[in-house]
């Protein structure tokens, strides 16, 4: 049984989180390298979409929930989920025309291009401040849990258990189903693969006809969907608070560069690398191993490499050799 | 706008006082450090209306040093920087001539005008709100007071309750900043010492969304409980979350930080049994202060609002016990006047204890928060011991 428990031990407190942890940022960072792909820059204002988008479908969930309409088991947030991406895709067409549109015109550089992003970002800060306020927003209902670690527990005489919160098995399912959709959508789509062509070289794709600025627009509309899709499973998974979709910034880009700037393949693997490199290093083994290893050899510390506290360089670390030895990333994308 | 006016008839009335007593001898100069800008500046205003409400009590008393005035002057301590909060006492002892200082209120700006001001000009200052453990071992020369406990004896009532509860090992989480680590020092020591064992003690970042790292480490580690010293609203929640959701910890130990209504209607149930503590005892001072408070337009329930009335209370005594508005007279009277024995005096009783003074009585002060001095002259602290019973924070007793 000693092994069992000791996969079921790295299950509960590794695989799980971890891999629900890395769904979001892959949705994260898919937006981060469309953005990047297509319109050419760094955009820094997606994890400030994140919280808009995810605010966005927080006040359509509370509407739902005032009319008593729910899904049962299921969060009502999926309800109102096509609702937030339509109030953010708006809002995001709407910055691109107000902002960005008058810098692309203008051919500006990347680098200006960033700084503006970086305003944008402020800008979106404070709107979802505004609207919500800074503080905790609870959103979601339905059943927590699939099963917890008790059930577990009870059903298999095991010591240790793990535990499936809804919130991650959607995630979970969430996630291959948009990122499928996606990959059916730029690579087997006209629009998608006018998307593509644009990405790959700007020049030729004007000359054989395609519309640039309804490349653009398609690109702000997917990145929206996106952006409101990971900000609401991480809301859903955790909390909701306008903060920390700005901390989430950094694991995300680290996941997009990582994964290769621009590649959507990149990005999926990106996230997961960066989330489970975040958990396993910082994890304290000791409780593993002393299933795992013999009474003889049973650690008496705890084995951790690296305290908690060091979690988000965990993400720094990996972006510094990544960048040292394959500036392009894992999945050859542009190069920083 | 109440509040303002308040402060005007309160200012009118000193203004009057001082005018009085100015034929007899000259006013007795005391300084009210808080700080009225920054981090804590919500909270400022009512802790200095309730220092100066005790000023006012006693100024041009026949009985205090043959009625002279008491005059507070303010000054901004901005509670995180060290520079400007010793600049400010500076100016206040060299060009305003205070002798006694009221304040300051954040831990780290009432070390530096301790080292930097009191101490090298003797002056006294009692501070209402610094609780860091480290101040209790400052070099003072008997000059340092405060009339809020150290976190050092929280640690200790929750080490307490915790073996008596015969939770013999723990895994503890604290917030990373002064107060968290603080705490934490003093709970581990004070644990320790009697036989319970920590099998990790690591912090946590406040607003962050994701702790399944921290709760990961701390499960590997084990124990029968987890003691959370962290805030509420912030990590502290998220890490309780984490541990029920996967089944790491059913029972807490919750710092003063923690105990707040939110935290049981987010959990309620599934946090059955854990324990808390929070500053807290049963004395009579702090209603009777709460009706003085509101008469005179402050919020008498303002955090630290009892506690500062307490500390210029226990600097007017004192300076009526010795005599003399000079430190090094006075100082030594604070602790008696503090303690028993003698006649208990509350909010509202500051011309009676001059009475008892002049009389050669012997005064206890116990005022709006029930002072207790121990050595090196800070709160006792008395604490109220929570536990989570049928989802709700119910109150079992006063340690």
């Amino acid at each position: 049984m000693e092994p069992i428990n000791a996969i079921v031990a790295l299950m509960n407190f590794v695989v799980i989180p971890a891999t629900a942890y890395g769904a979001q940022l892959a949705l994260g960072a898919l937006g981060v390298t469309l953005v990047y792909g297509i319109l050419r820059f760094s955009n820094f204002a997606h994890g400030d979409s994140m919280a808009f988008g995810a605010m966005a479908t927080i006040l359509f969930t509370w509407g739902l929930q005032a009319l008593g309409i729910s899904l049962g088991p299921i969060p009502t947030a999926l309800l109102a989920l096509p609702a937030g991406i339509i109030v953010t895709a708006l809002f995001l067409l709407g910055t691109d025309r107000v902002v960005y549109r008058f810098y692309r015109r203008q051919k500006a550089n990347p680098v200006i291009l960033v700084i503006v992003s970086i305003g944008v970002m402020f800008i979106y800060n404070g709107v979802v401040r505004l609207i919500v306020g800074p503080g905790d927003q609870f959103f979601d209902d339905g059943a927590r849990f699939i099963f917890t670690v008790r059930d577990f527990q009870a059903w298999t005489g095991l010591d240790e258990g793990f535990g499936l919160r809804t919130s991650q098995a959607i995630t979970l399912i969430t996630a291959v189903i948009v990122v499928a959709a996606l990959f059916w959508f730029l690579n087997r789509t006209r629009t998608g693969k006018s998307m593509r062509a644009f990405s790959d070289n700007e020049d030729l794709a004007l000359l054989s006809g395609i519309n640039p600025e309804r490349v653009v627009a398609v690109t702000w509309v997917i990145v929206a969907a996106l952006a409101t899709l990971a900000g609401v499973l991480y809301g859903l998974d955790k909390s909701f608070k306008p903060f920390t979709y700005f901390q989430l910034l950094l694991p995300i880009f680290a996941a997009a560069i990582v994964g290769g700037l621009g590649s959507p393949v990149g990005a999926i693997a990106g996230g997961f690398v960066i989330a489970f490199s975040e958990v396993t290093i910082t994890y304290a083994w000791k409780r593993v191993l002393a299933y795992a290893m013999p009474d003889s050899l049973e650690p008496s510390n705890l084995v951790q490499l690296l305290s908690t506290d060091y979690k988000f360089a965990v993400s720094f670390m990996i972006l510094v050799v990544v960048l040292l030895f394959r500036p392009t990333g894992l999945f050859k994308g542009k190069s920083v | 706008m109440k509040h303002l006016l308040a402060t005007t008839a309160a200012a009118a009335t000193l203004i009057a006082g001082a005018a009085f007593a100015q034929s007899g001898t000259d006013p007795v100069k005391m300084g009210v450090l808080l700080s009225f800008t920054g981090p804590i500046e919500s909270l400022s205003p009512a802790m200095a209306s309730g220092a100066e409400m005790a000023i006012s009590e006693a100024s041009g008393n026949e009985n205090f040093m043959g009625g002279t005035s008491i005059e507070p002057v303010r000054a901004d301590a901005t509670c995180v920087d060290a520079a400007a909060a010793t600049a400010a006492a500076e100016r206040m002892i060299t060009s305003d001539g205070v002798t006694a200082i009221m304040g300051a209120d954040c831990s780290g700006v009432t070390t530096a005008v301790l080292s930097n001001v009191a101490v090298p000009n003797g002056v006294a200052m009692i501070s209402p709100a610094a609780t860091s453990p480290a101040l209790s071992s400052a070099e003072d020369n008997g000059l340092f007071f405060r009339t809020a406990p150290s976190d050092a004896r929280q640690g200790e009532v929750m080490a307490n309750i915790l073996i008596e509860e015969g939770i013999e090992e723990v895994a503890v989480t604290y917030t990373n900043n002064d107060y968290g680590n603080g705490f934490a020092d003093a709970f581990i020591a004070s644990y320790e010492d009697q036989g319970g064992t920590v099998t990790l003690s690591a912090s946590h970042e406040d607003g962050k969304g994701d702790y399944s790292a921290e709760v990961g480490a701390l499960a590997s580690a084990g124990g029968d409980a987890l003691v959370v010293l962290g805030y509420v609203d912030q990590g502290g929640a998220g890490i309780i979350q984490s541990a029920l959701d996967t089944g790491a910890f059913d029972t807490f130990a919750f710092g003063d930080g923690m105990i707040g209504d939110s935290l049981t209607e987010r959990f309620g149930q599934s946090i059955e049994g854990s324990i808390g503590t929070a500053p807290g005892g049963e004395n009579e001072g702090a209603d009777m202060f709460q009706t003085m408070a509101d008469e005179a337009g402050i919020d008498g329930t303002s955090v630290y609002a009892g506690e500062s009335y307490d500390a210029a209370a226990l600097l007017v005594l004192a300076m009526a016990q010795a005599e003399s508005a000079s430190a090094g007279d006075y100082a030594g009277e604070i602790m008696g006047i503090a303690n028993e024995p003698g006649e208990k005096i509350y909010p509202g009783e500051l011309a009676k204890a001059l009475q008892i003074i002049a009389d050669g009585g012997e005064v206890d002060y116990e005022g709006a928060t029930g002072v207790e001095f121990v050595e090196p002259g800070e709160a006792a602290g008395s604490y109220a011991e929570f536990r989570v019973q049928d989802g709700a924070l119910e109150v079992i007793g006063y340690r």
